[in-house]
């Protein structure tokens, strides 16, 4: 697929450091979870999840991510995708936890919104955190699809402390899915608390990892022991698929060498 | 079960260098899947990142490619192949790379400790500066550089081949002169795609090499004339997706294929592939590959 021309039509912070940009295209049949590639023409190409139909929400972080903040409206972008396996659904009347990091909330707000306007609004369970208040993301619309707890490290918001925390406190075996996206240290501490609870299996995980091809060719994002493809056969993976594995270990950069996750 | 170069194969599809090869979990979840050897990525001396993304596009043809060679260095390689040599025991190929002689028996050497069971000189990357096809298209630095390869290690040594030079057959003669035990052709050709609503070259590196069907015909070709012209084996490589395309492709004259793009549908082709061509040779009543590597030559 060539990418797709779209054009920025409305740009909103969310954060210091975040901002969502709307464009003129909709991805109707994305399932939350999918990511496109954004092609910043001159730049690079990067993975970006959709966290609208017609949206993605970026932290700017590096080189792309700071060219893509000076954009502005009626500016364009190529677009690749809707790319990879999103969420693996709920079924009606099941009982929803998300687990939220930063801008891994980004994924996790159309999950929520697809459980709430399928009926079963009062069954999603949020757990929302970020450094501070004024980096939490899409807490409005987490609020708007049922209940939703807050943790900020720096107690400006909400609970003082981390999403695990609360994590601790509650029946997670109440919940029939989970579904998690963040830093990666955020998420491999959500799997140690799920896996002693014997309940990673109802778990999913957004992964993130060094794209090149993005789909499913080059092998830059493959992750050991398995050689599971974050780009093809993720982005979102059971949490028995991360059992002992490089997941919350390490991760390879753009050259294949191994660095912190 | 085929013998190429000393080495046994259980079925003639090979992995193609730059496929899923970049880490030694990855080589090994391929051998699973049924691939009779595995190549893996394009080692060189030094740790690379790469191009810039865009670097591979699906085309309506083919695929777009321009990765840059990255890789880890054969420093940090080391151990990703000798988690594939321990956790498989399809033979696992290393392609390397490098600027010159010299480069190659660094990373040759360097290698050598994990036991691969071969190596495959790419002196053929279309879109890298001063590296693969720079040098793939000048006879005297291939024999040059097979000649010092082959003297320094004692595994097989094949030799991967670029099909943008005029008289391919001239560059794998060189090969052979200099001692190759098997030329692989081809590596991806020349091109280049634009992204009309704005005038942008589609890739990062702005071109690269075209993979996929588009090309087979020219494989085809290339491995025609390189088996008029060599008496070493040819490994056929370029748009080989289903087992009818490995058929012609060894009715060329190839004695094995690599297939690369195809993995895009899915990583189950290598098990289909060599299926397919079993299936072929039983009901046209061949014992062996060998009936059929380049018949195209003998029926005319
Ligand atoms: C499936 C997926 C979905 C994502 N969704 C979002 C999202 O919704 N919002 C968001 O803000 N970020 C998201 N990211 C992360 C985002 O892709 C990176 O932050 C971005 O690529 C950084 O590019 P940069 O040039 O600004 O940073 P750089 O200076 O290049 O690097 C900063 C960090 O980003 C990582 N990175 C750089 N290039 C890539 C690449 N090609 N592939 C993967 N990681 C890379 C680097 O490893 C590094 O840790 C997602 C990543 C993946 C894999
Ligand atoms: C993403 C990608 C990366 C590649 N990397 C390498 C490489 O590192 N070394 C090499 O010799 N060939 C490399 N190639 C070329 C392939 O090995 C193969 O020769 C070419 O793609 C043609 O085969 P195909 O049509 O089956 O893909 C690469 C090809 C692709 C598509
Ligand atoms: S980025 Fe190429 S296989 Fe995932």
């Amino acid at each position: 697929m060539r990418p797709i021309n779209v054009t920025i039509t409305k740009m909103i912070d969310e954060s210091p450091s975040t901002k969502t940009f709307f464009f003129d295209r909709s991805f109707e049949s994305a399932i939350p979870g999918q990511f496109v590639m954004v092609w910043i023409r001159g730049v690079d190409e990067i993975p970006m999840t959709l966290s609208y139909t017609n949206a993605i929400t970026v932290q700017k972080v590096g080189d792309a991510t700071s060219a893509l903040f000076e954009l502005k409206e009626g500016d364009s972008l190529g677009i690749r995708g809707p790319i990879g396996n999103g969420f693996t659904l709920p079924q009606k009347d099941e009982k929803v936890l998300l687990i939220a990091g930063g801008v891994g909330a980004a994924p996790l707000a159309p999950l929520a919104e697809h459980v709430a306007n399928s009926g079963t609004w009062s069954n999603v369970t949020t757990i929302l955190g970020a450094r501070s208040y004024n980096e939490l993301i899409f807490a409005n619309r987490f609020f708007m699809t049922g209940e939703i707890h807050v943790t900020t490290d720096d107690g400006t918001q909400g609970r003082r402390g981390f999403v695990t925390d609360v994590l601790n406190d509650i029946d997670i075996l109440e919940y029939d899915k989970i579904y998690t996206c963040g830093p990666e240290i955020m998420m491999a501490r959500v799997f140690e608390i799920l896996h002693k609870a014997d309940a990673h299996t109802r778990a999913e995980f957004s992964l993130h990892r060094y794209f090149k091809c993005a789909i499913g060719v080059c092998g830059a994002c493959c992750m050991d022991p398995h050689g599971l493809r974050v780009c093809k056969d993720g982005p979102v993976f059971n949490g028995e698929l991360l059992v002992d594995t490089e997941f919350g270990k390490y991760k390879r950069g753009g050259s294949g060498i191994r660095g912190r996750v | 079960m085929v013998t190429l170069t000393g080495l046994k194969l259980k079925n003639p599809t090979i992995l193609a260098a730059g496929i899923m090869g970049t880490t030694g979990a990855s080589l090994v979840r391929m051998a699973k899947k049924g691939v009779g050897a595995v190549v893996t990525k394009s080692i060189g001396p030094e740790p690379k990142e790469g191009h810039h993304n865009p670097s591979m596009v699906q085309l309506e043809c083919g695929f777009l490619n321009a990765m840059g060679l990255p890789n880890p260095s054969y420093k940090a390689f080391l151990q990703e192949l000798e988690f594939a040599k321990k956790e498989t025991s399809v033979p696992v190929i290393a392609s390397i790379f490098g600027g010159d002689a010299d480069d190659f028996l660094k990373v040759a050497d360097g290698l050598s400790p994990a036991k691969p069971d071969a190596f495959e000189l790419n002196v053929s990357c279309p879109h890298a500066q001063g590296y693969g096809a720079m040098i793939g298209s000048d006879p005297y630095v291939v024999e040059e550089i097979t000649r010092a390869v082959c003297d320094s290690v004692d595994v097989p040594v094949w030799v991967k081949l670029t099909p943008n030079v005029t008289d391919i057959a001239s560059i794998g003669e060189a090969a052979e002169r200099g001692g190759a035990d098997a030329v692989v052709a081809i590596n991806t050709v020349r091109a280049m795609a634009i992204d009309i609503a704005t005038g942008y070259p589609i890739l990062g590196n702005r071109f690269g090499g075209l993979s996929g069907e588009a090309i087979k015909p020219i494989a085809v070709k290339c491995v025609y004339d390189l088996y008029a012209a060599l008496d070493i084996p040819i490994i056929g490589v370029g748009g080989v997706s289903k087992w009818q395309d490995a058929i012609e492709m060894m009715m060329a004259g190839a004695s094995a294929v690599q297939v690369g793009s195809a993995v895009f549908d899915g990583i189950g082709v290598f098990g289909s592939i060599a299926d397919g061509i079993d299936n072929y040779l039983d009901k046209n009543g061949h014992v062996t590959i060998e009936d059929i590597i380049g018949l195209a030559h003998e029926v005319i």
